[in-house]
């Protein structure tokens, strides 16, 4: 369990560290967090011939909560995000998923973008920002650009990044007015990736009954799973949506059937939790 | 005696160095030494058609590359077969490095010496092994089947089969009253120590000597193995057990491969090699248990007695035998548990399988008998409609009838004779821990809330402290301070801790003069190991005896320097003195400068028993006895002593979910007398958390072809300190006849009945009958679901 020989690069800023990424080509790594990376090099499941370790590049660690959303920088680690006090007010469901995220001494060190660039269907964030219709800034060697959450999560661990191109920073949009939201999930052990789980997001109409709510799936398709579940006096029609529109499979920890069951259940959980925090 | 310790909950010494980063473990050594990676087995059965290094020979840094072919003869012939028995009549063991067929994924076939760890992989990666697949054999009911056979010359792929019977069992099941017929399923778990295998070797070309560090559960055997295929003189050969992080059985095997392949390597090259074992490699190479496929037949009386008892049992022990059948034949034995059953017949099949081998697992085949066992007693007492305490309690043995012959052969070859035991009473206590007569009440209280609890019980003896001997040497030095070291090995049990408090207690000295040495054989060379919950019995009453020895020593030396008589001297906290008699009184670190008659006056302690200064009688020797204050003592017992246990669960299980919650854990724990609490509190913890594991989260994910589909801690799920519950422990002190401490065995206790405990507790909540283990939310899903559409049993309670 030891990777194979590479170049190892520590630019110090994100011109240098995308000049770098540019000649390297589809050869290089980017390092952040290394949660994920580090145990796929050591399993020599990934061989790349040059690591970009961006952990000293100047400027990548911030996190801004404002009015629009919260945008996390591509150094900010999911405690520092998770810590960040107005996370409750601007967006809760970053702190609810980010709760469930492994534990805390790998929050220490796994950054939210080194989440979303890895591209897991079966990691809570990547369910959060597309449920919430987020985006991913990017830097290239020849610019840079905005890529939607609906075009980012091609498939598992896949994503739209191309070579060479950085993310740079992640935005999460602010809860919209009379909504609440919540994230339901089962996992084997406390801190593992979810069997099934379930983000939840309810607007309220002006009858305080929900007008429009959504929910995106996590570890039961190739991406996050969206889903529209309109509330009809209850949330079965909900739990039908989801059913119809998520792809389990089985695996040694759970059948497709479990899971299916498994989704259709934390879909209502979440919906009903996030319509009560919408309720206030 | 004033130095009150033996049985005080004294916190242990080794601590404050293991946990602050103190520990030297295998890894920690030798940061020089050239690294060795193996080439493994990436198919479950091939055979090996042909090896190409041409691009692995050009890697910078690659020093040398090992086939089978290149072994000398001792190093490359099959490892041995540890335990043999007359019932295995076809035992396989493999060669160090696989020869022409390799038969599990993993099984090593190439040895890789260079610079360093990373540089060997890169080598391994290049190595082109050509393999002609062969039909794997997985699992041991297909395996029986014999249509592919993991050793061309085994039939049947049957390596063993034996049948030991206590009366006429099938005669009695026919004539009872009452029957049941049943089968029974186990899955693979493993040790998974948390530090891995590792081997570090050292070679003084001076002096033709050799030094071996090994992660091992017996090094005084290793250092044997060695000497004896390498062709050394056994004097040259010293084998050190460093700070081992956890062992729990896997451990016990030896020689691994690698603790012969590293040392040749190291005598061959003429440099330190190193082998520490990875993850994955630990998964794939080491050793796994638990996997048995049972089948129940049981008569009984409307009392719940049983009448005759039939056990038959599928052993899937993997590719190879090298620990013979003692898990088996282990199973066979303890499944009688507390109780005496009329007639018992256990017969079993041992199976070869295209897989990891499986030898002993903290438990080693209890769980799998106590499974076997209490899922029955449970049987009956639905069926009967009786408490299932009730029946438990009408097959016990009672106090009177020890010590109690069940009858059989234990896995010491020795009759299976309980010394002791107080089995009623630990049902009582147990029962009212857990209230288990108002359960019913919070049945109904959960119930009210939409929730669904259940409550589950196991019962087990436990056999302990097995032979055939350990011993122990107890050395006081002029500087007054106490050196004691034992040959079997620690793993984190805290014998640093116990030894101490055992000699404390016996010569009357501080606690904090003594220190302890285990597994090294430069200080203790003669010891079987540690394994089978023995190292207390075995090696503590060795330590006993050999610290008597120096006290009747050093009663003597004092005695003749106080001119007192021997039988008026004790020992208060280092000073031998007349009882009664403060002023007449002598340091025992004088004692032991006067027992070691000197010509040298090398410091001012040594200047004391110099001719001049200590003159005897003129017409005596100086030396009348073996000089030094030291003693060195063995203890063998006749036979194994049975410590014994209860334990009890109440779960929840979600009625939409599945999801499986134990809220409380209660222990009754009986290991005879305690010498630390803390300790025996400690290993139930970490066994019943095992247990947990066993019963709720572990399994080997095997494929048909072969493959472990979960070899990483990222599948395979041994539980968090988060899955835990709190134990809630007690202890009844049945002192064992059998030795002079009255100590029974305490090490595996804690795991034994956990899956036993917790398939009774969701059987109870669920009212469906639980015959495979371990359960996860998914396999409850699907249980339930099954008997929804009738497919799957429900007990008679829940089906009215
Ligand atoms: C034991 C354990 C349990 C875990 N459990 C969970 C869990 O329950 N849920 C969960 O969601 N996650 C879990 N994780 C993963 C953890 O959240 C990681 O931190 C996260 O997946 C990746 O973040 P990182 O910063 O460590 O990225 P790295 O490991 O450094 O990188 C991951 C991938 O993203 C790429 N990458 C990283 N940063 C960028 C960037 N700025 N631009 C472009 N590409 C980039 C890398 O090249 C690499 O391919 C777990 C990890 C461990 C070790």
């Amino acid at each position: 369990m030891k990777p194979p020989a590479f170049d190892y690069h520590a630019p110090a800023g994100v011109d240098e560290a995308v000049e770098i990424l540019a000649e390297a080509g589809a050869e290089a790594k980017i390092l952040a967090g290394g949660q994920s990376l580090i145990p796929l090099l050591n399993m020599r499941l990934v061989t790349p011939g040059h690591i970009v370790d961006v952990n000293r590049v100047a400027g990548l660690g911030f996190v801004e909560a404002g009015p629009d959303g919260v945008r996390v920088g591509a150094l900010a680690r999911h405690s520092q995000v998770e810590r960040l006090p107005e996370l409750r007010r601007v967006q809760p469901l970053l702190g609810q998923a980010l709760r469930l995220v492994a534990h805390p001494v790998i929050r220490n060190r796994g950054t939210v973008v080194g989440s979303i660039a890895h591209a897991d269907p079966a990691a809570e964030l990547p369910a959060v920002l597309a449920l919430l219709g987020g985006s991913v800034q990017t830097r290239h060697a020849a610019g840079g650009r905005t890529i939607p959450a609906a075009e980012f999560f091609v498939g598992p661990l896949e994503s739209a990044l191309e070579p060479g191109e950085l993310a740079v920073s992640v935005f999460f949009p602010a809860l919209p007015p009379r909504s609440g939201t919540a994230f339901a999930e089962t996992a084997r052990r406390h801190g593992d990736y979810a069997i099934a789980g379930v983000a939840a997001l309810v607007t309220l109409g002006p009858d305080g009954e929900p007008e429009r709510a959504a929910v995106a799936c996590v570890g039961v398709g190739p991406v996050p799973i969206v889903v529209e579940t309109p509330y009809r006096a209850g949330w079965d029609g909900a739990a039908e949506a989801v059913a119809a529109a998520i792809e389990p499979e089985d695996d040694i920890h759970a059948t497709a059937a479990y899971r299916r069951h498994l989704t259709g259940v934390l879909a209502v959980r979440a919906l009903g939790q996030a319509t009560e925090e919408a309720r206030g | 005696m004033t130095t009150k310790l033996f049985g005080e909950p004294i916190p242990r010494r080794e601590d404050p160095r293991l946990l602050v980063g103190g520990g030297r473990y295998l890894d920690d050594l030798g940061p020089g030494a050239l690294a060795a990676a193996f080439v493994r087995s990436p198919h479950a059965h091939a055979r090996i058609a042909g090896v190409d290094v041409s691009d692995a020979v050009e890697v910078d840094g690659l020093v040398a590359i090992y086939l089978w072919e290149d072994l000398p003869d001792r190093v490359g012939e099959p490892l041995p077969l540890l335990i043999p028995h007359p019932a295995l009549t076809h035992g396989r063991t493999a060669h160090p490095l696989a020869r022409d067929v390799v038969r599990h994924v993993g099984e090593p076939v190439a040895m890789v010496v260079a610079v360093d760890r990373y540089t060997a992989e890169d080598v391994c990666a290049l190595i082109r092994v050509d393999y002609e697949p062969l039909p794997p054999v997985v699992g041991p009911e297909n395996a029986v089947q014999g249509s592919a056979l993991v050793h061309a010359d085994v039939p049947g792929n049957v390596g063993a089969h034996l049948v030991q019977e206590v009366g006429n069992a099938r005669e009695a099941i026919e004539e009872a009253e009452h029957t049941l017929a049943f089968r029974l399923d186990v899955e693979r778990s493993a040790s998974m120590p948390l530090e891995g295998r590792g081997v570090y070797a050292r070679w003084d070309s001076g002096d033709s000597s050799l030094r071996v560090y090994t992660s091992t559960q017996a090094s005084t055997s290793v250092r044997m193995a060695i000497a004896a295929t390498l062709e050394l003189p056994l004097p040259s050969v010293e084998v050190v057990a460093p700070d081992v992080g956890g062992g729990f059985g896997v451990k016990i095997v030896h020689p691994w491969p690698e603790e012969i392949l590293v040392p040749w390597a190291c005598i061959r090259l003429g440099r330190e090699v190193k082998w520490t074992e990875d993850r994955r490699e630990h998964f794939i190479s080491s050793a796994h248990e638990r996997a048995q496929v049972q089948y129940v037949r049981v008569g009984f009386d409307s009392a719940g007695r049983v009448l005759g008892l039939e056990l038959n049992i599928l052993h899937d022990h993997g590719a190879y035998t090298p620990y013979g059948i003692i898990v088996p034949i282990i199973t066979s034995t303890q499944a009688l548990g507390p109780y005496k059953i009329g007639a018992y017949r256990v017969e079993f099949q041992s199976i070869y399988t295209n897989t990891v081998q499986v030898t002993p697992y903290r438990g080693a085949g209890r769980p799998q008998g106590v499974f076997a066992m209490e899922r029955t007693m449970d049987r009956i007492a639905d069926h009967l409609g009786l408490d299932r305490t009730e029946v438990r309690a009408a097959n016990f043995i009672q106090p009177s009838e020890f010590p109690y012959d069940q009858g059989l052969t234990f896995q010491d070859g020795r009759p299976l004779i309980y010394d002791s035991g107080d089995y009623p009473a630990s049902l009582e206590l147990l029962k009212s821990l857990i209230d288990w007569d108002s359960f019913e009440e919070r049945r109904a209280e959960a119930a009210a809330e939409g929730r669904r609890i259940g409550i589950g019980l196991g019962c087990y003896v436990e056999g302990t402290g097995v032979g055939p001997y350990e011993g122990g040497h107890v050395q006081v030095t002029s500087d007054g301070r106490v050196h004691v070291s034992t040959g079997l090995t620690s793993q984190g049990q805290g014998h640093e801790t116990v030894f101490a408090q055992i000699v404390a207690e016996e010569l009357g000295v501080d606690i904090s003069d003594i220190s302890v040495v285990t597994g090294d054989t430069r200080r203790f060379p003669y010891a079987v190991g540690t394994f089978a919950s023995r190292a207390a019995v075995m090696s503590g009453n060795a330590i006993a005896l050999a610290t008597r020895k120096v006290r009747d020593k050093a009663l003597r030396v004092a005695a003749e320097a106080l001119e007192a008589d021997p039988g008026d001297l004790e020992i208060v906290s280092g000073i031998v003195r007349v009882r009664g008699n403060p002023t007449a009184a002598i340091p025992l670190k004088t004692v032991a400068v006067l027992s070691n008659p000197l010509r040298y006056a090398f410091d001012a302690e040594a200047a004391r028993a110099t001719q001049f200064a200590a003159p005897g009688s003129p017409d005596e020797p100086p030396l009348k006895e073996e000089p030094g204050l030291e003693g060195r003592d063995y203890y063998s017992p006749i036979r194994s002593t049975f410590a014994s246990g209860m334990h009890a669960a109440v779960v929840e299980t979600d009625p939409v979910t599945a999801e499986i919650h134990i809220l409380r854990y209660v222990v009754v724990h009986d290991c005879g007398k305690l010498i630390n609490p803390l300790i025996v509190e400690g290993q139930i913890h970490g066994g019943v958390a095992q247990g947990v594991g066993g019963a709720l989260y572990e399994r080997m994910a095997y494929d048909e072809h072969g493959q472990l589909l979960n070899a990483s801690f990222m599948d395979f799920l041994m539980p968090y300190a988060t899955e835990i519950p709190r134990i809630e422990t007690a202890h009844l002190e049945t002192p064992s006849p059998l030795n002079p401490l009255g100590i029974k065995g305490a090490g595996e206790a804690g795991v034994i009945p956990v899956s036993a405990v917790v398939a009774s507790a969701i059987e109870d909540a669920e009212g469906l009958v639980i015959s495979r283990m371990p359960i996860s939310p998914s396999d409850l899903y699907d249980l339930r679901l099954a008997a929804a559409r009738g497919e799957a049993e429900r007990t008679s309670r829940s089906a009215g």
